[in-house]
């Protein structure tokens, strides 16, 4: 029997990538979707050439909503698992000021990945089996002065996963949240990251295939963020709003 | 951001850049001098440019496959140990290797890379059918010996000078198994083991390690390493159903920067005692996978920081046939006369000279590095003279500190080199080392 089929949803990301080769080094076959996906047949020949697995692209805009149904439609199969890993950081000073950046970044963030992955639920439910691995953030946490609109984004994201996990419960099909603190990726390139505390998108990916193994709910890409963000939302808004973060 | 190669000597402030895409490294083109930097595994200097280094580990994707031929696709960036991670379990392997699988496809080509089986097949540049090389103006050509085969000549071996290596062409070879039967014959001096190396020119592979202290008769006394694929029907009974399946080592790394004094003179002469006699032990057949034989160092991680934080420098020349003997000799006795000792010492006969820039020529390459002094800056000195003295040229991959005219008494393809450079628009493409040989 081959393994179940794989959808990943924003495939160019480092994060993406490294879930793809992830899976398909485990023998699952993978669908790579992303925008502009001529430049992804590259990257799909080299994970069908290192691991043996069959891979294809799909063509995928997350700020275009209404093209969501034919997109699943045309997928081979409806995957066993499907991880939407889409985000965007965007700048924050540029986003308090402009709103059409502000809202791109809620669209990119919230919207977009909500609606798909609200989606591709519907559809695993009605099959009776299914999981749904969304990418959030530490970021949707708390707000914070230095990325609150992404953060906020996140966090809509984070609540939609938690109230969809509860939703489905009982119906075959898990939702499993993560929420990754630094990564080093191309989001996070030329930042200067406290080494302690940040990944590597492999090691990710490792952390991600293994929880949704055990059907974990909630996991925080490297365990010590799960330490830092409860201490960080323990402190009271009183004080916290006076720190800068 | 500082950066150095696997020496670690010289080290030089550069701006690294990681572009991911060709129009990424297009638009970094047009910004003055550049160079390519594979897996910063070369020696020296030479894939450092302090105005703008551009590191080709994103270009890392396996393309195309053609199991008729062995003809394996890829970008610059690809390393040799995931060809190998992919290939081997389905009975391929690369038909040329260096002492590390921790290099890029494109750095092996650049410095056009020799294997312990020089004698028999020539360098890596013979198995490459095209590459895909960005020039300055930021076009692609396709190089080849049927479309710009000037190009393609220079490229192959051209330290990253005539471009950018995108993507490349080579035919991989079929093996039948994962092992090596590896012979090691002990050998009393210079005359013996050069006289071992003729008389098993039909080995695949060979090479010698070389005891760089002994004097008089016992001048070059060496193991010599003979290596053979080995077949399926050679293996062990239990391993004959997976000729494949390696057990798995752990990699070790070297925590921090050793004290110089941990390389100190004795540590190298017990070393050397300790292996010659593992070699006279050891002598006659055994069967060695493929991963202790060709790349014994990469099981220590980071084993370049035993030298201590000022690095090392290497030294690596080849010898034509005629005067090698003579040449190998002064060599050696210059040396043991200076007191100095070299860790790893490597003595390979090499086959014919191929290429408009590669390295190799038939005779005999020597290969030694010592711990940064300025003692050993001398000694080298005192190595280049000799190598010069008998027809000998340098190996630009190892080199770190050469003076241009050196190069072009000991070279002069150099010049040649040059002249093209400029006529093609390439004099852009310039690393630290190329400054300093004025290349
Ligand atoms: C332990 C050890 C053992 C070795 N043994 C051998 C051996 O047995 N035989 C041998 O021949 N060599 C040997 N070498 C040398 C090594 O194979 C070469 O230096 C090789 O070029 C390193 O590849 P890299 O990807 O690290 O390239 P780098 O060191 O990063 O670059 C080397 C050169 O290639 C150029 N280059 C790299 N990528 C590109 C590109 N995409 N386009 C254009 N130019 C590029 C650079 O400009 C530079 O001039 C050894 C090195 C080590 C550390
Ligand atoms: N890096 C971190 O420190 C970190 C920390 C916490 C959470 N995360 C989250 O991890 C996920 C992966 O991020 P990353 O670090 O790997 O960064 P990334 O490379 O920037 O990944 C973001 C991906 O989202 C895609 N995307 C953005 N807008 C899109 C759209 N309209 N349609 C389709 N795809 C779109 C991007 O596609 P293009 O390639 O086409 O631009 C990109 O591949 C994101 O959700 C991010 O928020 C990252």
């Amino acid at each position: 029997m081959t393994a179940p089929t794989v959808l990943i949803i924003g495939a160019r990301s480092d994060i993406g990538m490294a879930l793809a080769h992830h899976y398909a080094a485990a023998g699952h076959r993978v669908q790579l979707a992303a925008r502009r996906m001529a430049e992804m047949e590259a990257d799909a020949a080299d994970i069908a050439l290192r691991h043996g697995t069959s891979t294809s692209v799909h063509d995928l805009d997350i700020l275009e909503p209404g093209s969501f149904a034919a997109f699943l439609d045309h997928l081979p199969v409806l995957p066993e698992v499907a991880i939407c890993v889409v985000g965007l950081l965007g700048d924050q000073a540029t986003a308090q000021t402009d709103l059409e950046a502000a809202r791109l970044t809620m669209r990119s963030n919230y919207e977009g990945p909500a609606l798909l992955t609200g989606l591709i639920a519907n559809r695993m439910e009605k099959r009776g089996s299914g999981t749904i691995i969304g990418i959030s953030s530490v970021a949707g946490e708390r707000g914070r002065a230095s990325n609150y609109i992404y953060g906020s984004a996140k966090a809509g994201y984070t609540a939609f996963l938690s109230g969809l996990r509860n939703r489905l419960s009982k119906s075959g099909v898990h939702v499993m949240t993560v929420l990754p603190g630094f990564v080093r990726t191309r989001m996070t390139a030329g930042m200067d990251l406290p080494a302690r505390l940040t990944a590597e998108p492999a090691a990710v990916a490792e952390a991600i295939y293994r929880a949704a193994a055990k059907r974990r709910d909630v996991i925080y890409a490297k365990p010590v963020w799960r330490l830092v963000m409860t201490v960080i939302r323990a402190i009271p808004e009183g004080i916290f709003k006076g720190i800068k973060l | 951001m500082m950066l150095s190669g696997w020496g670690r000597f010289p080290q030089q402030w550069c701006a690294l850049h990681q572009p991911r895409s060709e129009d990424e490294l297009r638009a970094l083109l047009v910004q003055g001098p550049r160079i390519a930097r594979g897996n910063g595994r070369g020696y020296g200097d030479c894939a450092m440019q302090r105005n703008a280094t551009l590191e080709m580990r994103g270009f890392s994707r396996m393309l195309a496959f053609e199991a008729e031929t062995g003809q394996l696709v890829a970008e610059a960036g690809v390393m040799l140990a995931d060809v190998i991670a992919t290939f081997l379990p389905r009975g391929w392997f690369v038909p040329v290797t260096p002492g590390t699988k921790f290099v890029t496809i494109g750095g092996m080509v650049a410095s056009d890379v020799h294997g312990k089986n020089h004698h028999r097949v020539g360098t890596f540049g013979r198995f490459v059918d095209w590459i895909d090389l960005m020039g300055e103006d930021g076009e692609v050509r396709r190089c080849s010996p049927q479309e710009n085969a000037e190009l393609f000549g220079w490229t192959i071996g051209g330290m990253g000078l005539t471009g950018v290596i995108l993507r490349v062409a080579f035919r991989l070879r079929r093996v039948e198994s994962a092992y090596i039967r590896q012979t090691t014959l002990p050998a009393r001096n210079l005359d013996h083991v050069m006289a071992l190396f003729e008389e098993h020119q039909a080995a695949t592979y060979s090479v010698a390690w070389i005891d760089c202290l002994n004097t008089g008769s016992g001048l070059g006394r060496s193991a010599l390493m003979l290596g053979e694929h080995a077949r399926a029907d050679e293996l062990p009974r239990d391993r004959r159903a997976a000729p494949f399946a390696v057990p798995k080592k752990r990699a070790r790394t070297i925590p921090i920067d050793l004290p110089r004094a941990a390389l100190g003179r004795m540590t190298v002469k017990a070393f050397n005692a300790l292996y010659y006699r593992n070699a006279r032990a050891a002598a006659g057949e055994k069967l060695v996978d493929w991963d202790s034989y060709f790349y014994p160092l990469d099981a220590i991680l980071e084993w370049n920081r035993i030298y201590g934080s000022r690095g090392f420098m290497q030294f690596q020349c080849v010898l034509p046939l005629a005067s090698a003997h003579a040449g190998l000799g002064e060599l050696l006795r210059a040396i043991t006369a200076s007191g100095q000792s070299s860790f790893l010492s490597v003595l390979k006969r090499m086959g014919a000279e191929h290429g408009p820039f590669s390295f190799p020529l038939e005779g005999y390459t020597l290969a030694l590095d010592f711990p940064f002094s300025q003692e050993a800056a001398r000694l080298i000195e005192r190595l280049d003279a000799i190598t010069l003295d008998h027809g000998g040229r340098f190996y630009l991959a190892k080199d770190a500190r050469m003076s241009a005219a050196t190069l072009r008494r000991s070279d002069h393809r150099a010049d040649a080199f040059t002249v093209l450079r400029h006529d093609k628009g390439m004099t852009n493409f310039r690393s630290s080392q190329s400054e300093r040989l004025c290349l």
